[in-house]
């Protein structure tokens, strides 16, 4: 059987250096090589690849931030140099990592251990990675999202709120607002806890943003934000945004 | 400063206790001796409320101007001020109200000398208390000091360590050089000899050296060298320099943080080429040097956290020159630059460190 396998990584002779260990399996047939998580997912679209080598530092975006804009991503074998966090996340789970420079034998093991491994295990390991790997600080500042083929990185102090849309959460900011599949439950984990909160099962409000609360119908309120928006606080979120403003 | 004993509960119920008991005693004692229950509650309260002002300023001066073991005496001259102060304000006062009453006058001209004694004995007490208390403070405080000072020095050094292994570069080049001894050998025995110069001159260095600008120049080429060989096409570097620059002097292990941050700015803030470009000329007697690289503007500020890295290189410039305006960085466009400005050391520094 021929699987097909995607190299992702900003440094060409890194990627040559998969190219020559990869030699020893004539059933993986590399499909593409990319430079930067923006072709990556291009490529990933394009060839549905059964096995990605992605790097974590590359250009613009992260590999953990790419692997965020797919719907379904691939099995990966992390490759990185140095990453203390990243390589934590790892510890903890069943996804494989590189450690650069690698050899031979390290490789062989990993495909290995590809090869064994169900594909659920290995999507719910990623999923688990990149969860961790969100609160690293230097991915914590920013979001990155995906529009079609367009890939915005959001800032987190432009935005102004985060609300429930089925799976999806919309990202709400000055520039427009960007749909993110993912749970109101990992930005409430991930977001940085000092500046958001959690005032509705569908809404997380960025503090600095609201100018008042008010009072809404029976037992309810209402923060009112600098661009007016109105985000509906429930019972169980007044009290805490009351904590957060010290109030 | 030393903190007042007189906030802590601990201290002040105590203090409040023995102070009422010693009224009490000084009654009781009055009483005994002849007078009636008033006029010993009068003397007691009169004489006492005084000395108790007395000690309480005996305590403030402690608090100010701890005597070392060389100014003790100042300490028993002030004490027996003090209470010869308080001694005479007491008997004005006293004299006030019983001046009329000889039953009264007569016991205290019997018992002056007691009265002064016991005046004298509290007050020292009382400063016994005070010396050993604000003595402690004193001494828990510098420890403290010197715990964090310890402590920061620790992290700097470990910072430092880290800086130096620059543990990513390293770990990358390596990788570099493993891919290319399969396809091209030579090349790779260049990089790691390249790799090991380098490592070497960092190495060297230590922070509180002066150096020349030609050598910071040449060990700056060997790692722009390595980079290249690691990022391929995507990475030009331009370096322009005068003759005269080339002879001036900079702290060790102060551009190259600089240029590894536009560096690492100009190539993981764009997907596209990046161009390095480095300028350094002298210019009224100091070395000014300007570093830019590409970064994108709608993104740079989410990277604001990590930081364009240069604040230790601020902090540096800061420690040494007690000047903050030897860096400025400005962006323009998608040009992002960085000018650090480094005042010449007069030429009998040079040879030794500063």
């Amino acid at each position: 059987m021929q699987y097909k396998v995607l190299i992702i990584d900003d440094e060409p002779l890194a990627r040559s250096m998969l190219l020559e260990y990869l030699q020893a399996y004539p059933q993986l047939q590399v499909v593409e090589e990319c430079n930067n998580g923006f072709e990556g997912v291009k490529a990933i679209q394009q060839h549905n690849p059964d096995l990605i080598f992605l790097d974590i530092q590359m250009p613009k975006i992260t590999g953990f931030e790419m692997l965020e804009l797919l719907e379904e991503p691939p099995a990966v074998i992390f490759t990185t140099a140095f990453d203390e966090f990243a390589v934590q996340a790892f510890e903890k789970n069943a996804v494989d990592y590189l450690l650069k420079p690698f050899s031979q034998q390290r490789f062989d093991k990993a495909i290995a251990r590809w090869m064994e491994q169900d594909k659920a295990t290995t999507v719910a390991a990623t999923e688990q990675v990149l969860k961790d790997a969100a609160k690293n600080p230097s991915q914590a500042e920013r979001i990155v999202v995906k529009n079609g083929t367009k890939i915005t990185i959001i800032p987190v102090q432009d935005i102004h709120y985060l609300e429930a849309a089925d799976d999806y959460v919309k990202i709400v900011t000055a520039a427009g607002s960007f749909l993110k599949k993912q749970t109101m439950g990992y930005f409430e984990d991930t977001l940085n806890k000092s500046s958001f909160v959690r005032t509705h099962r569908s809404y997380i409000v960025r503090l600095q943003e609201i100018t008042r609360i008010d009072p809404y119908e029976k037992e309810n309120h209402i923060a009112v934000l600098r661009s007016g928006a109105k985000i509906p606080v429930s019972r169980a979120g007044y009290p805490k945004l009351k904590a957060m403003l010290g109030l | 400063m030393a903190v007042s004993p007189f906030r802590s509960k601990q201290f002040m119920i105590p203090f409040c206790i023995s102070w009422f008991v010693w009224i009490v005693v000084q009654q009781l004692a009055l009483y005994w001796m002849g007078l009636n229950w008033f006029e010993a509650l009068t003397d007691s309260l009169v004489s006492n409320t005084l000395l108790i002002y007395v000690s309480m300023l005996l305590f403030t001066i402690l608090r100010f101007y701890l005597p070392r073991t060389n100014t003790m005496l100042n300490l028993v001259t002030w004490i027996i001020l003090l209470t010869t102060g308080w001694f005479f304000a007491s008997n004005t006062v006293l004299d006030l109200i019983y001046g009329d009453n000889l039953h009264y006058q007569a016991l205290i001209h019997n018992t002056w000398p007691i009265r002064f004694a016991i005046g004298f004995l509290i007050n020292g007490c009382v400063s016994l208390v005070g010396y050993a208390y604000f003595n402690w403070q004193e001494r828990s405080e510098t420890e403290q000091k010197k715990n964090e000072a310890e402590q920061l020095s620790k992290e700097a050094e470990l910072y430092k360590l880290r800086q130096q292994l620059q543990p990513h570069f390293l770990f990358n080049a390596l990788n570099s050089i493993n891919a290319l001894i399969g396809s091209r050998p030579a090349e790779a025995r260049e990089m790691v000899q390249q790799l090991s110069d380098f490592l070497r001159t960092t190495l060297r260095k230590e922070e509180q050296q002066w150096v020349k600008l030609e050598d910071e120049i040449r060990s700056l080429q060997l790692y722009l060298t390595i980079e290249k060989v690691r990022f391929g096409h995507r990475l030009h570097t331009q370096l322009e320099f005068n003759a005269d620059a080339l002879n001036m002097q900079l702290p060790a292990l102060l551009l190259q943080p600089l240029v590894e941050n536009a560096i690492k700015f100009g190539l993981y803030d764009t997907i596209e080429e990046s161009r390095i470009y480095l300028l350094a000329k002298a210019e009224e007697g100091q070395l000014v040097i300007t570093v830019e690289n590409p970064f994108d503007p709608s993104t740079a500020a989410a990277q604001k956290g990590t930081g364009f890295g240069l604040s230790s290189v601020q902090r540096r410039l800061y420690l040494m020159f007690g000047r903050k305006d030897l860096l400025q960085t400005t962006a323009k466009e998608n040009i992002f630059s960085t000018t650090v400005i480094i005042p010449q050391p007069i030429v009998s520094d040079v040879s030794k460190s500063v």
